[in-house]
């Protein structure tokens, strides 16, 4: 359990994947105007990877991996080299899903969500944590919850983000800086702030 | 953009529609990769012929492709680019494929290669969308490099790993600012460079200021 938490606990904080990995950047600078809207998307994101990663952790071993498929007879088939085309294809597929069965089922969630949720598909924190897990060679209770964290850092980081972006806009920012520039500097001074959970050791 | 000559859409995105610096497209890979020229220089090529062959291979099916599902398909030709990357980079080049980890396959989730694949292909034939994934990989390799630079020569005095200002820790005179080599540098110097970019050419500033300005004239009086 300790293992667990501490593992949760350095995918939000010292690990961030937005201020620590700069993964998701662009829908994180792009869709950071608004508080509710960086909230809808920041659950939309922890949705998500906490399903894409185990899956995509499943299907590494017991299909890619070297060796995995000596079940069929197969026991020196290597084909990790199709992973990121199996993970793209899985993240695609289960955005897709997701959204049909929230359309049926959960349509208040569906409408918040809306136009977040096909956008994910593109946004590499989702890819990136399922890299991530395969590099680390997580085992599935790990990858489940090292997929929820990561999303919750993830969340967390635009929410803040969003937060000072919504103050911002009042200053009277240099011409050239205003918008994309000062927003790139913003967030410079977060991560540097985000720097300061890497002494900690868990 | 249709009528577009070959040059202005090769070199449009170089300065005056930079994919970064005003798209907001591909920003991910451009923080993490630039700690050291080498690194990037790779990383720009890998980029620049993924946008280039993608573009192209997307314009060719265009005309094929169901709109309800254009998405998977770009995404599955773009993947697929990217494993022959992966794989010549593994090969021929291990030791920087190990440091760029999984930023080579985080290409497939690049916007600028979506983007432009679903923004520029999707209307125009097949040479100049690839020119243009040429130009828009330019785009990105200038202000990469132009980052990895001063990251590289302020945070450890050397370029290409080749030392031009000898470290203090080896007897040198230059005292290495090692905020530089840290991940938060990346964004001050994209930020600075934004604005010297918009300084120089002001018709960039506009459309966000338009968009301020009605914020604030809304809220703020």
């Amino acid at each position: 359990m300790e293992h667990y938490i501490s593992l949760i606990l350095k995918a939000v904080f010292v690990e961030n994947m937005a201020l620590a990995f700069f993964l998701g950047m662009c829908t994180f600078l792009a869709i950071s105007k608004k508080i509710e809207a960086a909230v809808g998307l920041g659950i939309a994101v922890v949705v998500v990877l906490t399903v894409t990663v185990p899956v995509n952790n499943l299907l590494y071993n017991s299909i890619l991996r070297e060796g995995a498929l000596e079940w069929a007879g197969l026991s020196n088939v290597d084909l990790s080299f199709l992973g990121l085309l199996t993970y793209i294809g899985v993240i695609a597929a289960i955005v897709q899903i997701m959204e049909m069965v929230l359309d049926k089922y959960i349509p208040a969630l569906y409408a918040a969500l809306g136009v977040f949720l096909p956008l994910i598909t593109v946004n590499c924190a989702i890819l990136g944590a399922s890299l991530f897990m395969v590099e680390r060679d997580y085992t599935f209770g790990e990858s489940v919850v090292y997929g929820f964290g990561a999303g919750l850092g993830w969340a967390l980081a635009i929410v803040a983000l969003a937060g000072i972006r919504e103050k911002l806009k009042y200053s009277d920012v240099p011409n050239g800086l205003r918008g994309l520039g000062i927003t790139f500097i913003t967030v410079g001074l977060m991560s540097l702030g985000f720097m300061s959970f890497s002494g900690i050791s868990l | 953009m249709a009528d577009a000559s070959a040059k202005q859409v090769l070199f449009e995105p170089i300065f005056s529609n930079n994919p970064i610096a005003l798209q907001i497209l591909g920003i991910c890979s451009a923080l993490a990769v630039t700690t050291s020229m080498n690194v990037t220089l790779v990383m720009c090529m890998a980029v620049i012929s993924v946008t280039a062959f993608s573009n192209l291979a997307v314009s060719l099916v265009r005309a094929q492709i169901p709109g309800s599902i254009r998405i998977i398909v770009q995404m599955t030709i773009i993947a697929s680019l990217v494993i022959v990357v992966d794989q010549i980079l593994k090969a021929y080049a291990y030791e920087i494929s190990k440091q760029l980890s999984v930023f080579v396959g985080l290409i497939i989730t690049n916007c600028i290669v979506m983007g432009r694949a679903e923004g520029f292909a999707m209307k125009n034939g097949p040479w100049l969308s690839f020119l243009d994934g040429i130009g828009n990989g330019l785009g990105y390799s200038v202000l990469l490099i132009f980052v990895a630079f001063f990251r590289e020569l302020l945070g450890a005095g050397s370029l290409f790993g080749i030392s031009l200002m000898p470290v203090v820790n080896e007897g040198g005179w230059y005292v290495p600012n090692g905020l530089l080599l840290l991940p938060p540098s990346a964004f001050f110097i994209i930020g600075l460079a934004i604005w010297g970019l918009r300084t120089w050419k002001p018709e960039q500033i506009e459309e966000p200021d338009y968009k301020m300005s009605r914020h604030t004239a809304k809220e703020a009086f």
